[in-house]
């Protein structure tokens, strides 16, 4: 029996391209939100930080659910997407997209958050005194500085969209080529009775969650020795 | 002659800052006061750094007034700040030049070649790791970073008082050369009587927020009512010129405009202008040419004012000739006995002088 079939490896080039696209949206958005909750001391501040954390608390199928009511035709965003004529999102790959990026959210935005933290003011006012300006010192200090935070960041994000089940499950489906992710098809592989595919993948699984969580050990040690 | 004005007005939550004063923008005006004074506060605000309502012209420029905050970043400035906070990404040499590289080529007045030279920097230039200079060596490379924006003028917030004691005298004798190498206005907060008497031509007292003096370094350290006179280790400034080498006894003679010093042996050769630092408590009076001394310099002075410092001391501003002033602290008794008195000639009797370049 050839132990990985086509579909299953239409799952694994769909998962990691969906948690390519979701890094790459993370660090879109995670970046500028970090930099505000590392600076910002607006009251509110604490209630960002707790929406964003919120993923980390509440079951991936609770998320599911209240984004498959949002996006479905009855809920706001799904209203929107019609009258714009896009379409429906749940069971399409950009609904998991959208899914996947507010599930990891916190993955991204809390590393990040700590290395600018972890900053301080002073670099950048050194800066501002060396005639940097504001976009200057973001790009020549804050981020060749906050470097470990966005490894750690980039590799969790990665990871735990790879992992995800409950979200995907509650608002994708398990449409092949679509939305039918690595952890729904060795669900799928399970249902179905077939243990020797669902050990391929489970087992692939498994090692590479060693593999990047490996990474992450190591890269932690490399930070910068920050000098007085 | 051109001048900085500052004027700030700044409510933290524990202290408020109400700071106002001019000084020649050139030589080294030292922002000098107690922990808590708000001398940092000061230079922040000067920096733009810290955002105060207030004014700020320097040399002729307004840098902040009601309507106009130039931004920290286009301010020609230069800052070293208490702990060198060296870029940790960056080479010694990338942290040097990272200001150089920001500045317009015609702006460019100070070379990193010369600043390698001033401070001494080409050993630790190839250095790839500024985390493994010394305190000394870091601070070094970050006053030649400042210096490289060939700024108009020099920001320095108590860049000694993280080193410890040889690390400073290390970097002392470098501060000293800039001083008189660079033609560009510094301004020195410090908390240290000593090093502002050495590197200071201008002083700016500051004491809970508020400047109390403002002027000339030899005249205001030599002002009775301000509470730099009653420090332990208070003291007069004597500029004076080195005159004459005796090789036997290994002393030179240093000159000044009323008198001269003897004191040990100097390299400089003869019209060198030296720094001559004597302290209040090191200086005693007698009313009589002192007969069998071993003291090697005794003045003639004439008493200015005399005011009483605690229960037991006084404290004595003497002129000696036209412009130089010393400080003596005696006993209350001693001044009692020898009735000493405004306008009196008196022979003051130097135990000791620090020379300071």
């Amino acid at each position: 029996m050839n132990p990985i079939d086509p579909s299953d490896l239409q799952a694994v080039w769909l998962t990691l391209k969906l948690a390519s696209v979701t890094t790459f949206l993370l660090l879109l958005i995670a970046t500028p939100l970090a930099w505000w909750l590392a600076h910002s001391r607006k009251w509110y501040k604490g209630l960002v930080s707790a929406l964003v954390a919120l993923p980390l608390v509440l079951p991936p199928t609770v998320l599911g659910f209240y984004l498959l009511l949002l996006m479905g035709p009855h809920g706001v965003v799904g209203e929107l997407t019609s009258a714009l004529n896009l379409g429906r999102l749940p069971f399409t790959f950009t609904g998991l997209v959208i899914g996947s990026v507010l599930f990891s959210m916190p993955f991204a935005v809390q590393p990040i958050q700590n290395a600018f933290e972890a900053i301080g003011k002073r670099p950048l006012e050194v800066a501002a005194t060396l005639r940097a300006g504001m976009w200057d010192r973001f790009i020549s200090v804050a981020l060749p500085l906050a470097r470990p935070g966005f490894f750690t960041a980039i590799i969790l994000a990665f990871a735990h969209t790879v992992g995800e089940f409950g979200v995907v499950l509650m608002l994708g489906g398990n449409i092949p080529g679509e939305t039918r992710v690595l952890s729904v098809a060795i669900y799928s592989h399970v249902e179905a009775m077939e243990y020797g595919a669902a050990h391929w993948l489970a087992g692939g699984m498994v090692l590479f969650s060693f593999i990047v969580l490996l990474a992450l050990y190591f890269a932690g040690g490399k930070s910068w020795r920050v000098a007085r | 002659m051109s001048q900085i004005r500052a004027h700030f007005k700044l409510q933290l939550e524990s202290f408020a800052l109400d700071a106002t004063f001019s000084a020649p923008a050139a030589g080294v005006t030292a922002l000098f006061g107690p922990s808590g004074s708000g001398k940092t506060t000061l230079l922040r605000c000067i920096a733009g750094l810290e955002r105060a309502a207030g004014s700020l012209q320097v040399d002729g420029e307004t840098w902040q007034d009601e309507n106009t905050f130039v931004a920290t970043h286009k301010r020609p400035l230069g800052y070293v700040f208490q702990e060198a906070s060296l870029f940790p990404h960056l080479s010694v040499r990338a942290n040097l030049e990272y200001g150089f590289r920001r500045i317009a080529p015609t702006e460019r007045k100070v070379r990193p070649d010369q600043v390698v030279e001033w401070l001494g920097l080409s050993r630790l230039i190839e250095r790839n790791d500024p985390a493994q200079l010394s305190g000394g060596e870091r601070q070094r490379v970050a006053i030649g970073r400042a210096l490289l924006t060939s700024p108009r003028i020099l920001l320095m917030d108590e860049p000694l008082s993280a080193l410890d004691t040889a690390s400073k005298q290390d970097i002392l004798p470098y501060l000293e050369r800039l001083h008189r190498e660079l033609k560009m206005p510094v301004l020195y907060v410090s908390h240290a009587l000593d090093e502002v008497a050495r590197l200071g031509d201008h002083l700016v007292l500051l004491e809970q927020g508020r400047v109390i003096a403002s002027g000339a370094l030899h005249e205001t350290l030599a002002r009775l009512d301000l509470p730099t006179a009653h420090f332990d280790d208070a003291g007069a400034v004597i500029e004076a010129t080195v005159a004459q080498q005796d090789e036997k006894y290994q002393l030179t003679r240093v000159d000044f405009a009323g008198g001269h010093l003897w004191v040990g042996k100097l390299g400089q050769p003869s019209g060198t202008r030296v720094r001559a630092r004597v302290l209040a408590r090191d200086v005693s009076i007698a009313t009589q040419a002192p007969q069998g001394s071993s003291i090697n310099n005794i003045l003639n002075a004439r008493i200015e004012e005399i005011r009483d410092e605690g229960a037991d001391k006084v404290i004595v501003r003497m002129m000696v000739g036209e412009s130089h002033v010393l400080l003596s602290r005696i006993t209350r008794r001693s001044c009692d006995m020898l009735c000493l008195t405004v306008g009196m000639d008196v022979y003051a009797q130097v135990k000791s002088v620090a020379l300071m370049s």
